[in-house]
């Protein structure tokens, strides 16, 4: 059993469904949603056993596999998993049934209700956030730059319900890959070649200003992708001159390289992590894809691909260049903290729901971001908890966000007041996605949360006092979009007069969500044990180890079990 | 074991594990959370049982906490640990979800429960017409479990647990009516101020981590002697920071009153009995660590003498009933801050706690049922006379009112008097200080409630033709009666059959100072000033006929006493307003400066290929031109090369 | 005496050719003037192979005239086009690939 190449079938079954999805006729549109959503139940129900079958006792990497692929330069083709990327690919596995099973109708709605709904909110948008007009200018695609300044939107032209689940399981694929690469080169490729799946997503599903957000997202991770690109070259060069040149991950932990040289390389890793995951201040591409993507695009993108920068951090930054992030370590934790308050008071000026919960991200990204370079292991378990349950929380969150904005046409806060009188389900389920995000206890997301700060008190006691400050903000936010949309007297966007609450496949869609975060609040331990090695690997090959108590004992009254 | 998860061994901590009867522990909290689950989830299908079901997890609860309680008046140390599951472990931290149950826990386990289950059953009654009425016992039983998880827990990750689980439950709670924008804003305020002081217990959590390596009640205190002095003043003014924030005590004191938006059901459990007296508990129940830093102590007792007297003097304001309670709930709560501050005066503050859980939930209840009867009316001068027509509420309240004013024999003459004692017995300007203080709040406290009282039920009627006082049903009525009978017995009982201060010796340590003032001359002067304080209002309310509208030539005092000593002011003025312009600056910050900063880049490489791309005039000849002129430039610099 | 008399008109056939594609406007005269410094460059090739004493730079010759033959080819076929379309062998009119 063991010798079962799990990680490159659970890879390719979503790419197998997409090529599927291919040959079948074009019309049969149920027939493609089906076939979507069961290739990604497919590769939900190996995941599992993928998970039951992975010992958390073990070695690091299982699930190995190596194979050359240019012998030339040392490239391969080499997966495998460790706890981190295992509970990584676990997100993904949940979060992608649950996308496409939400994304029902979003690629095939009548184009005529698409129109007025995009009029509406793209004047709206226009007038309240204020930056279209220079964004517009410099979009670099002519064609729909009207689409966002004047509200002159063209209807999207609906490129059909197939090709959106296809580029969903052609993404799923790129997203597993990228977690379960173990060579550096391997990683870049999947690092980069998920942008596409990703950008067609957002430019041919997305908003009235989808290409300037598509094509902002492109280039912004391109550009991080060249940077890392080159430090990946430099990597090699190092590894080749200490013997034969390699990617192979575990053979890169082991090189002496010089801190200056570090400082270099690590700083393209960095900045294309910081990019993508996003950290201030690189993070204003998140809001325009966020807001602009459709809504399972957003899940996707902020749920998991934005992953891939913190993973990275974890992965790659830390255990490749211990001392440079020895040295740089305080700096980032500066650029976390400004990055957990500057989102949450950018979240708290939104007016358009979905920015509001892109900026929450960012200042979730900034709780990450501490959690890992607070060097303890408190902190990284809780960061990478923190990712799978970010991943949860924010997914829920906008997928009941998107709900709302399906039925009322409209992104603006200011558009909805006393909603909950209608639709109790949706508000209920839009309270609990929120009361995750502002990481309430008994819900993952405060585990996560609790951790990370926890462990970054016992080294940098400011900075997470300061980040502590965050958890009020959280509450500011997430309740003002409450009381906004769904407490109040009843008043629905222009042109309506009722709204249906959940329909039961909506329930379906977020209830796992739900129900895994209230699980994992109360019993996280299923995660981290599996992250917790990982963790002390990560710890171990960055030569570093926990501040012990100051004053007390320690742990005299419980040992550890 | 009880739970099929609780594999492992139970901790050798320094309580002893729980066994036989107590090993069901769990079940106090589950029955109320199975509760709140079957009927948030089962949706309309329980509108007709779903009440039930909630009042029958409460009494199961209650029934079981009797039961665990005479358990553990039979243990010989009276503490239970019950270790469930380990929760949060990683490396050095390892946090279990266990319960413990000691006097303390026990005590507060029964106020929660009884109370509970009264306030269950007379939610029948005044919630009967509430089409959500489902959602509003679901609500009651989420917080009665959060509460108990708060109570029980063996460690202060666990303790934060249920502290924002009763947070979020008094949340929903407050916005029960969610489309009246006062109660929306109200719930939200309540959450934020209480998230504020959460905070505060957050970071105390993350200093207990970083200085003892443990979180759990028995490693904290078994080493808080180890403490530096600056460790442990932080720690007890972390604390107090949450306590502060959940008992609605200065400065975070101006959520409680606006809470009043939720029904009355709620503000008789959360808002006077239970929830906001937890602060109270935290306290009692971190004296190991107060215990070594006198520093914090005193400023436990500072912030509860100022909310006294915060809470006394905006009482005697304000003419909507629910308000003039909710601020003499804030000032009761001063006094057990008070108590609490005092070493070994913890029981004190307990049983000022209780009794005033008794007394000030059989108010509560009684103003409920004033209202219930008056169209929800909650403005006093648009009372009076009710003293006929609704009989027994007037007798719940009169109880409830002689009870608050600390008359003898009823409940708060004990406690209120044994803190005011406690209080004067610190000696030095400190005990005299607050010792002055508190009686005089005694007196500020006899005249607002008196005022609330012949407001209420004598004089003249004031209310509106539309209006037809009723006496509530039975159901309603009960409830109160039975908290009535509290509130009269409570103090004696609990004082001298129980003997409280001996049940919560182990937890709050034995109080043993020299009387400065012999008790019974504080008693004298307490009830001294009492008296002038009735005595003014009765000249003021009873003699004088009461308007219908509020008086507007009133002295300064007042004037800012009814707009809450400008503390909303002063919050809206210092956080709210500065935070709403930050928040715009930032977003235009964002939008111009950092996303400005990315386009205009975007913009320059646009622009600059804009430009380059004039050079492509499209003529042969002058591309011609500069191929001959490159070639040029290239043997020329081939030939400077040469030369040098 | 001897190459440098050959080289001197190969320089002034070059400049007079390049001269001529700059100047001349007529796609046909640009051609011929073309031909001319690529016939000039053969000479150059030429003399060097006679003064080093190898065939290298003949045989270079010979494929600079095939290819300026097949240049020839295409390039008089698209002229042929391009009057057709425009009625003009100015080069200046067909400035089409332009921004």
């Amino acid at each position: 059993m063991s010798s079962f190449p799990w990680l490159t079938v659970i890879g390719l079954v979503p790419l197998l469904g997409a090529l599927v999805l291919a040959v079948l006729p074009r019309g049969a549109h149920s027939l493609h949603k089906m076939v979507a959503l069961g290739t990604s139940l497919v590769v939900l129900a190996l995941t599992i056993v993928m998970c039951a079958v992975f010992d958390p006792t073990g070695d690091r990497f299982q699930f190995v596999q190596a194979y050359d692929w240019i012998p030339a330069f040392g490239v391969q083709y080499a997966v495998g998993a460790d706890g981190i990327a295992l509970v990584l690919i676990a997100l993904i596995a949940v979060l992608v049934p649950v996308v496409i099973l939400a994304s029902w109708h979003d690629a095939d709605a009548p184009p005529e209700t698409q129109v007025t709904a995009a009029n509406s909110t793209a004047a709206q948008v226009a007038s309240t956030t204020g930056s279209p007009t220079a964004g517009v200018r410099t979009e670099p695609t002519g064609g729909g730059s009207s689409a966002g300044a004047a509200g002159d939107s063209d209807p999207a032209p609906r490129r059909g319900v197939r090709t959106f689940f296809a580029l969903v399981l052609v993404l799923e694929t790129m997203m597993i890959g990228v977690f379960a690469a173990t060579d550096v080169f391997l990683f870049y490729v999947f690092f980069e070649a998920m942008l596409l799946p990703m950008y067609f997503l957002i430019g041919l599903y997305g908003g009235p200003r989808r290409s300037y957000a598509a094509m902002k997202f492109l280039l912004y991770s391109l550009a991080g992708g060249l940077l890392m690109l080159a430090a990946v070259i430099g990597l090699y060069v190092v590894s080749a001159s200490q013997g034969e040149g390699t990617f192979a991950f575990e053979q890169l932990t082991e090189l002496e390289i010089s801190t200056p040289v570090q400082i270099a390389l690590f700083s393209g890793f960095f900045i294309a992590f910081a990019i993508k995951a996003p950290l201030f201040p690189f993070h204003t591409w998140l809001p325009d894809a966020g807001a602009e993507s459709p809504v399972g695009g957003a899940v996707l993108l902020v749920g998991v691909l934005d992953k891939v920068g913190t993973f990275g951090f974890l992965r790659y930054c830390l255990p490749l260049f211990p001392e440079a992030s020895r040295i740089l370590g305080p700096y980032i934790i500066v650029l976390c903290v400004i990055g957990i308050i500057y989102g949450a008071l950018l979240a708290m000026g939104q007016k358009d729901l979905k920015r509001l919960i892109s900026y929450t991200s960012v200042a979730h990204f900034g709780f990450i971001g501490l959690g890992i370079f607070a060097f303890t292991t408190q902190g990284q378990t809780g960061a990478v908890l923190y990712m799978v349950n970010h991943g949860l929380s924010t997914g829920a969150l906008f997928l009941v966000a998107g709900f709302l904005i399906a039925r009322g046409r409209s992104r603006l806060i200011p558009d909805y007041s006393g909603v909950a009188a209608l639709a109790p389900i949706l508000a209920g389920t839009f309270l609990l996605a929120g009361l995750s995000s502002l990481a309430l206890p008994g819900l993952s997301t405060f585990i996560s949360e609790f951790l990370v700060l926890i462990g970054t008190y016992s080294r940098y006691p400011v900075a997470a006092v300061l980040g502590a400050l965050g958890v009020i903000l959280a509450a500011i936010y997430i309740l003002l979009a409450y009381q906004r949309t769904m407490q109040g007297p009843l008043r629905l966007p222009a042109g309506l007069t009722k709204m249906k609450d959940l329909q039961l496949r909506e329930v379906l869609a977020v209830a796992p969500l739900l129900a895994l975060m209230i699980f994992l609040g109360f019993y996280p331990k299923p995660l981290t044990d599996v992250v917790n090695p990982a963790v002390d690997a990560t710890m171990q090959d960055a030569g570093r180890s926990d501040p012990a108590p100051t004053q007390g004992r320690g742990e005299t009254a419980a040992p550890a079990r | 074991m009880s739970l099929p998860l609780a594999t492992e061994g139970p901790p050798a901590g320094e309580y002893a594990a729980a066994t036989g009867t107590l090993d069901l522990l769990w079940l106090l909290i589950a029955l109320p959370l199975l509760g709140a689950a079957i009927l948030m989830l089962g949706g309309k299908r329980t509108n007709s049982w779903g009440p039930y079901l909630a009042i029958g997890a409460c009494a199961g609860s209650f029934l079981y906490a009797v039961v665990a309680l005479f358990a553990l008046i039979g243990l010989e140390d009276r503490t239970a640990d019950l270790f469930l599951y380990s929760w949060v472990p990683v490396a050095e931290l390892q946090v279990d979800f266990g319960l413990l149950f000691d006097p303390l826990s026990a005590t507060f386990t029964l106020l929660i429960t009884g109370v509970g289950l009264l306030i269950h059953v007379y939610s029948l009654g005044y919630m009967s017409h509430d089409p959500r009425r489902r959602l509003f016992f679901a609500y009651l039983n989420l917080f009665v479990a959060a509460m108990l998880i708060l109570v029980l827990s063996d460690s202060f990750l666990g303790l934060f647990l249920g502290w924002e689980g009763v947070g979020l439950a008094s949340y929903l709670l407050i916005s029960f009516w969610f489309y009246k924008p006062d109660a929306a804003t109200a719930a939200k305020k309540a959450f934020i101020a209480n998230r504020v002081g959460d905070v505060g217990l957050l970071i105390a959590i993350f200093v207990m981590f970083a200085a003892l390596g443990t979180t759990s009640f028995a490693g904290v205190f078994s080493q808080a002697e180890l403490l530096t002095a600056g460790t442990a003043t932080a720690l007890g003014l972390l604390l107090l920071l949450g306590a502060c924030g959940k008992s609605g005590q200065f400065p975070l004191h101006t959520w409680l009153p606006d809470a009043m938006e939720g029904p009355t059901p709620v503000s008789a459990l959360i808002h006077a009995a239970t929830m906001v007296t937890a602060g109270v508990y935290l306290i009692a129940r971190a004296t190991p660590i107060y215990d070594v830093t006198d520093t914090a102590r005193l400023v436990v007792g500072i912030i509860g003498v100022i909310t006294i007297l915060i809470g006394a003097i905006i009482g005697c304001a304000y003419d909507d009933i629910k308000k003039v309670l909710a601020y003499s709930t804030v000032s009761q709560i001063g006094y057990m801050f008070l108590a609490v501050s005092i070493p070994g005066a913890g029981a004190i503050a307990i049983l000022h706690l209780l009794t005033h859980g008794f007394f000030k939930a059989c108010m509560f209840l009684s103003a409920g049922s004033v209202m219930h009867g008056m169209n929800d009316q909650v403005d006093m001068r648009r009372y009076g006379g009710l003293r006929t027509v609704m009989p027994v509420t007037f007798g719940c309240m009169l109880v409830g009112y002689l009870a608050i004013i600390g008359a003898p024999p009823f409940a708060g003459f004990f406690s209120k008097d044994l803190v005011i004692e406690a209080a004067f017995d610190q000696g030095g300007v400190r005990g005299w200080l607050m010792g002055s203080a508190a009686v005089l709040a005694a007196g500020l406290t006899a005249f607002y409630m008196t005022r609330l009282m012949l407001m209420t039920f004598f004089g003249q009627k004031r209310w509106t033709d539309d209006v037809h006082p009723h006496e509530s049903p039975a159901v309603m009525t009960g409830p109160m009666i039975l908290l009535g009978i509290g509130s009269v017995v409570s103090g004696f009982v609990l004082l001298h059959v129980v003997d409280i201060e001996a049940w919560l010796e182990p937890v709050t340590g034995t109080h043993e100072v020299e009387h400065v003032l012999a008790p019974i001359v504080v008693s004298l002067l307490t009830l001294a000033v009492v008296a002038v304080g009735v005595f003014v209002a009765y000249t003021k309310y009873a003699k004088q006929a009461v308007p219908t509208t509020a008086p507007v030539a009133v002295s300064p005092l007042t004037v800012a006493a009814r707009r809450n000593l400008y503390f909303d002011a002063l919050n809206e003025s210092v956080l709210m307003r500065p935070g709403q312009y930050l928040t715009r600056a930032l977003v235009f910050v964002d939008n111009r400066g950092i996303d400005g900063a990315v386009n205009s880049l975007a913009a320059g490489v646009g622009g600059g290929s804009g430009r380059l791309r004039r050079i492509q005039t499209g003529f042969v000849r002058s591309y011609a031109l500069s191929m001959f002129g490159g070639a040029a430039v290239v043997v020329a610099a081939m030939l400077v090369v040469r030369v040098a | 005496m001897n190459e440098s008399y050959y080289l001197l008109l190969a320089a002034l056939l070059f400049t007079i050719g390049g001269l001529g594609v700059l100047v001349r406007r007529n796609a046909i005269l640009v051609f011929m003037s073309v031909e001319l410094m690529l016939n000039s460059v053969n000479l150059t090739l030429v003399t060097f192979s006679r003064t080093i004493g190898t065939l290298d730079g003949q045989v270079m010759a010979f494929f600079v005239m095939v290819v300026a033959a097949a240049e020839v080819v295409v390039g008089l076929a698209i002229l042929m086009s391009i009057f057709r379309s425009r009625r003009s062998a100015s080069v200046d009119d067909a400035s089409l690939l332009k921004f």
